[in-house]
């Protein structure tokens, strides 16, 4: 079956670093980034964004409103399909 | 998104699109960059209020009051028509403008230093004349503007910067919870405390403000949601660590819940 995917768009400048959304992933997305903004914080990116499911945890926790979440749903199949 | 995607060959470029939008700011808060502190409680307690405000369709008949604290700059952030108080007396300036424009929807958002030390008189007669405001009260137990001293709501043994070697409840008294005071009183229609540190967490309490708005649109009285929020300057603690702290020693003492309703 088809899985739902999600990505998440974070505002790099914005970013504090402060590491919540690191801890409310629940598929262990996101990291700090080994880069710097401007400000010199270490900003969230996906790390491994074949994981993410778009489920916005990260987004609820986060302070500073920098993230943007997208999720892709696979279409549902014909009803004949499953009900013939 | 091309029909013939499934999800494992999928590319970013087809998730980030509009028509998969989940969640983005909301247009409430303004561009500012917060001036908090990297993972301060008080950014996501500003998102969930103007969230609400946002889905209430209220932006335009909505006045915060924003006094002195951390919580001073908030009229930065909150895309609402703002006023600043004087320390503690949010709830006086918010009757005065209730009274006047009762049509409006009024907030305060202010801090435990705020509002349960010098604004202490004004919180306990605001709620006891029964205003039809409601009041977000921030509580992290600690002065955090002002570099961490102790606060009325700090807990027993807390160190701070004026108490450290830990609060002697002796010599300091205990800590307190306004929430619970406020409560027996009956111009008071509803009192929760909440937290925003976990994301189960931030959607109940942006449930309890909608339903305090809700309240105050009914006119039914004095609504107060206190969020048990973390200070990770003020108590010297990494965002995540403190969030975890709070919850082993905040929580028992500050239980999250309604406390009247």
């Amino acid at each position: 079956m088809a899985k739902a995917r999600g990505a998440i768009v974070v505002d790099v400048e914005g970013c504090k670093g402060c590491d919540l959304c690191v801890g409310a992933c629940p598929t262990h997305v996101i990291e700090l980034s080994r880069k710097v903004n401007s400000k010199g914080y270490h900003f969230a990116y996906m790390e491994h964004p074949d994981a993410c499911i778009g489920c916005a945890h990260c987004a609820m926790v986060c302070p500073d409103s920098v993230i943007t979440v997208y999720r892709w749903k696979p279409a549902p199949k014909p009803r004949e399909a499953t009900t013939a | 998104m091309s029909a013939s995607h499934d999800s494992d060959t999928l590319l970013l470029e087809d998730i980030i699109r509009p028509e998969n939008l989940v969640f983005e700011k909301t247009a409430c808060l303004t561009d500012n960059t917060l001036s908090y502190c990297p993972g301060c409680g008080h950014g996501t307690a500003h998102r969930i209020l103007m969230e609400v405000v946002e889905e209430m369709g209220i932006q335009g008949q909505t006045i915060g009051i924003a006094p002195v604290g951390c919580s001073v700059l908030a009229y930065d952030f909150m895309n609402v028509d703002m006023q600043q108080a004087a320390h503690g007396r949010a709830p006086a300036v918010a009757t005065g403008i209730k009274r006047v424009m009762p049509e409006k929807y009024v907030f305060t958002y202010q801090g435990d230093g705020d509002l349960a030390a010098i604004g202490t008189a004004e919180t306990i007669h605001a709620c006891n004349r029964g205003e039809n405001i409601t009041i977000i009260f921030i509580n992290n137990g600690i002065y955090g503007m002002t570099g961490g001293q102790m606060a009325p709501t700090t807990l027993a043994g807390m160190r701070t910067s004026t108490s450290p070697f830990g609060r002697d409840t002796e010599m300091m008294g205990h800590p307190l919870r306004i929430t619970e005071m406020v409560a027996t009183l009956p111009g008071v229609c509803f009192a929760t405390r909440q937290a925003v540190h976990t994301p189960a967490a931030v959607r109940k309490a942006k449930k309890a403000i909608q339903t305090a708005f809700e309240l105050q649109r009914q006119r039914k009285g004095l609504s107060l949601v206190e969020i048990v929020s973390n200070c990770n300057s003020g108590w010297k603690m990494m965002p995540r660590k403190a969030n975890d702290w709070m919850e082993e020693n905040m929580f028992p003492f500050y239980p999250l819940g309604d406390i009247k309703k």
